[in-house]
């Protein structure tokens, strides 16, 4: 006569327990913003856009020209953990860079 | 005539610097490492546990020099707001995590500078042929960003282009910065160039 494992069940409600992971609420995502300053040349911060994120060149030049017009644009978007290492990767460039979320 | 930054063959850039343009550009490079201090357990105590150094938390607070603030900005402030004790709690506690590893960056790049001028070899006139690798070429694009951060907020630089700053008459004490501003840009954009 063997003994019935529980440990089956312990595995469903871990399983159970981790669903939340699996369908996130829809949390407000975060934003990485860049603003202007007088300093940094156009190109540069073309330059950055393109060399960090990745972003095709008409993207990058299309985010820059926000930038210098409008004094800041939104540079990319995604959890707050990932647009702190955003900010943090601005601020190495040298661009100025905040974080917020996108209300 | 100043020189600027060409794309080498096989990848990396080159620039001719005659004697003057290489001793200003390493006193430049110097005294950005000066403004940007050492890093935790850096200086002058002696043998120190380098972990101490790499568990150090950095400062909370913005520094209060001008240049120094715009080159480690606050992550959470929004310019066009006023900032609430939110925004500057999850501020300081951002700078405490990555300012060090900042300045660390900073000061590697403008080391790189002083390093990559201390090797050349210059002929007879004094001036040398400065080859940067893809590496080195980061390491001078980051380096000349922060000097005209630096040289750009001491000059309350602005917007405008028609800034007074650029019509100084030779004897305003000012003209050498304002020139050099300018000149770095140049060779900024030069190098920016050779990466496109």
């Amino acid at each position: 006569m063997g003994r019935v494992s529980v440990a089956p069940i312990e595995i469903e409600r871990t399983e159970s327990e981790q669903a939340p992971f699996e369908v996130p609420s829809p949390d407000v995502p975060w934003v990485t913003i860049v603003h202007n300053d007088p300093v940094n040349l156009m190109s540069y911060v073309t330059y950055v856009f393109q060399a960090y994120f990745g972003y095709p060149k008409d993207k990058a030049h299309r985010l820059m020209m926000d930038v210098h017009n409008k004094g800041r644009a939104a540079v990319s978007s995604g959890t707050r953990e990932e647009m702190e290492r955003d900010v943090q990767a601005m601020h190495g460039y040298g661009l100025w860079a905040t974080l917020q979320q996108d209300r | 005539m100043a020189g600027y930054f060409e794309a080498a063959p096989g990848g990396g850039a080159a620039i001719a610097l005659d004697e003057v343009e290489i001793s200003i550009l390493r006193s430049l490079a110097v005294q950005l490492l000066e403004l940007i201090g050492p890093g935790p357990g850096g200086e002058g105590e002696g043998e120190q546990d380098p972990l101490a150094g790499l568990m150090a938390d950095g400062p909370s607070a913005p520094p209060s020099d001008p240049a120094l603030a715009r080159l480690f900005p606050s992550a959470y402030s929004d310019p066009e707001k006023e900032e609430d004790e939110q925004a500057k709690a999850a501020s300081a506690e951002f700078r405490r995590y990555t300012e060090n590893d900042l300045r660390a960056r900073k000061r590697d790049d403008a080391l790189g500078v002083v390093r990559s001028l201390d090797r050349l070899t210059p002929a007879g006139d004094g001036g040398a042929v400065l080859r940067l690798d893809a590496e080195q070429s980061q390491r001078w694009l980051g380096a000349l960003n922060d000097l005209r951060l630096t040289i750009g907020t001491r000059l309350e630089v602005s917007d405008d282009e028609a800034d007074d700053l650029f019509r100084l008459p030779d004897s305003d004490p000012r003209k050498p910065m304002v020139l050099a501003y300018l000149w770095l840009g140049g060779l900024q954009e030069s190098l920016v160039e050779t990466l496109m």
